[in-house]
């Protein structure tokens, strides 16, 4: 009986779980795709079946795009204070003591001087890692000092953002650090020192509200989220279905907010080119 | 009688009800006397709620459907108020006004987030919250006084920037970015008023300025309590304790230096007598405003940028 039989291959089910041996492997969460570490280092941490940008921390970021030991790193260990008192489920100081042993950071952006092919840059990089990247007093002193160190030595100024917005433990003082950094991309731009905005996957809240959407030139990581409210936030608010690739670096890119999208691979070689064309 | 009465408020209510009617009686009856002990009592009842209140409480406060808001300010603090409108890019947003008026005959550009006081004025104005095209409204206003060098005010009452698919494609995080920058180097004085809800980003979004002020009873953080709760106690039930742990009232933020003066309200709250509020605010902006136009424009760019950049607690 021909009813019976199928004709069409079986739906493949995403969430097929494929087993991972332990130590030199990863699975990629897009895909599923195995890929060794070394493979995965080779390609920026990226996919090389699927191309899907893994989330990645300053660390790999000053691997990707430095030249070879050249990241001075500034203020390196400068730490939050808790100026709130701060308690939810957990002590904010518990929770910053405890984020800074897992990850060995100290709090969600490292910055410094290094160079890019031989041109010197002031850096700033955030980590996701270090509660959800989000922008307190620290992460906002530490760009405006970055940004500060920009004018001073006339480096261009680069900050990558990964990013949830502003923290919450600080109250209205994570707030005013979007007014503390776009205060000084003021002075910056007086000064005309170019400066690249690198937003990556995520980006959203006060971050993408300040510095963040503010570059002269905006780089975006492909297939990244980037937007001022999350996805949640906005189904909760109107109740409505999110459209496909929503609030994509694809979408903003023709929505005309970001200058570029470029493959991790080619960000190095991008960020030469665009500085050598602002040197030349 | 206030038509919405908090939980809080209730006791005085009553005994003003009582004192109301009293009066009524006192007509024919020798009962000066009581009315008033009753008085008095109304005011102990009310200094020691309103000095005793929690940080919920006042974020109910700065909510109340009846406080005033800032076309109800603008009409009562100024003269020859002329809203203009629109982005001149995309579309007039309701959820804020501006326009130029006058104080105490000096002509100053007001802009506001604009609430609304029923559910059909508050669809009309979005119930205060801004889309990009609001905040790029705001900007020409702003850019508009910079260009005739009138000083602006702003009012900020807002739950937040509207959360919506067309504002994110049309650059809600680009708008709020490019207001903040901009308004760090507006070459005007800018005074800040808080009369309401001050909801992070969405707010800050027409907040840079030379002087902050704060009405007494509002709320200014970086997320609302209920909001707060949801995501850190994964439950919408720990709003009284995320508005105490945020430290979002005029008092807490003035330890921080985030506001730079508070602005008292009529016993009660602004909702109990708007004309009270709004001169009392009005007798604090002419002092402010003439205080601003001494300091000479560069001077006061600079000292703009200290002020935010004084912001933050770190440890090195």
């Amino acid at each position: 009986m021909a009813w019976f039989k199928r004709t069409k291959s079986n739906i493949e089910s995403s969430t097929q779980k494929k087993e991972i041996p332990d130590g030199m492997w990863t699975k990629c969460e897009k895909c599923n795709e195995i890929i060794h570490k070394k493979q995965l280092e080779q390609h920026a941490y990226t996919c090389p079946k699927c191309n899907y940008h893994f989330r990645i921390g300053s660390a790999e970021y000053i691997q990707i795009l430095l030249d070879e030991k050249s990241f001075r790193e500034m203020d390196k260990k400068m730490m939050s204070a808790d100026p709130l008192n701060f308690v939810d489920t957990k002590e904010y100081k518990k929770r910053i003591k405890d984020v800074i042993k897992q990850t060995g950071l100290y709090d969600a952006v490292r910055t410094g001087t290094g160079k890019i092919n031989g041109h010197n840059v002031v850096i700033a990089i955030m980590d996701f890692a270090f509660i959800g990247g989000s922008m307190g007093s620290v992460v906002g002193e530490k760009i405006a000092r970055a940004i500060h160190k920009s004018i001073k030595t006339k480096y261009p100024l680069i900050i990558i953002s990964r990013s949830g917005g502003a923290r919450m433990m600080e109250g209205a003082l994570s707030l005013m650090q979007l007014a503390k950094t776009c205060g000084m991309l003021t002075r910056l731009s007086e000064a005309k020192v170019p400066y690249i905005s690198v937003l990556t996957d995520p980006t959203t809240g006060g971050t993408t509200a300040s510095y963040g959407m503010l570059g002269d030139i905006n780089i975006a990581e492909p297939g990244a989220l980037i937007g001022f409210a999350g996805p949640r936030v906005i189904r909760q608010a109107t109740g409505k279905d999110l459209p496909p690739g929503f609030q994509t670096a694809e979408f903003l890119l023709e929505k005309g907010f970001i200058d570029l999208i470029c493959h991790r691979k080619e960000l190095r070689e991008k960020l030469t080119q665009l500085i050598d064309l602002f040197k030349s | 009688m206030p038509k919405v009465v908090l939980e809080f408020e209730k006791p005085i209510i009553e005994l003003e009800q009582k004192v109301a009617e009293m009066k009524k009686l006192s007509e024919t009856l020798d009962i000066e006397e009581e009315i008033k002990g009753l008085e008095e009592k109304i005011q102990q009842l009310q200094e020691s709620i309103y000095s005793n209140l929690s940080a919920w409480q006042i974020v109910q406060i700065a909510r109340h459907p009846e406080r005033p808001y800032t076309l109800d300010y603008i009409q009562r603090i100024t003269t020859d108020f002329v809203e203009l409108y629109g982005d001149r890019l995309f579309r007039d947003d309701k959820a804020v006004v501006g326009g130029f008026g006058k104080i105490n005959g000096q002509t100053v550009m007001l802009v506001g987030q604009q609430k609304g006081r029923d559910t059909k004025s508050n669809l009309y104005r979005n119930f205060g919250m801004m889309n990009p095209e609001g905040y790029r409204k705001a900007l020409r206003l702003m850019k508009l006084a910079e260009k005739f060098n009138k000083p602006v005010i702003t009012f900020l009452d807002t739950p937040g920037a509207y959360p919506g698919i067309e504002a994110e494609e049309r650059g809600q995080a680009e708008a709020i970015a490019r207001n903040i920058y901009e308004m760090s180097k507006l070459r005007v004085p800018i005074i800040v008023v808080i009369i309401g809800e001050g909801a992070s980003g969405g707010a800050l979004g027409i907040g840079v300025g030379d002087r902050i002020l704060m009405l007494e009873y509002c709320w200014y953080s970086v997320i609302a309590p209920e909001s707060c709760s949801s995501i850190l106690w994964r439950s919408w039930d720990y709003k009284e304790q995320a508005a105490e742990a945020l430290k979002l009232t005029a008092k807490d933020l003035i330890k921080f230096n985030i506001i730079d003066r508070i602005v008292p309200e009529p016993k009660g709250g602004a909702h109990r007598n708007h004309e009270q509020a709004a001169q009392i605010l009005k007798d604090i902006l002419i002092e402010e405003l003439n205080e601003l136009k001494k300091i000479k424009i560069d001077k006061l760019l600079e000292l703009r940028l200290k002020k935010f950049l004084n912001m933050g607690v770190v440890t090195e």
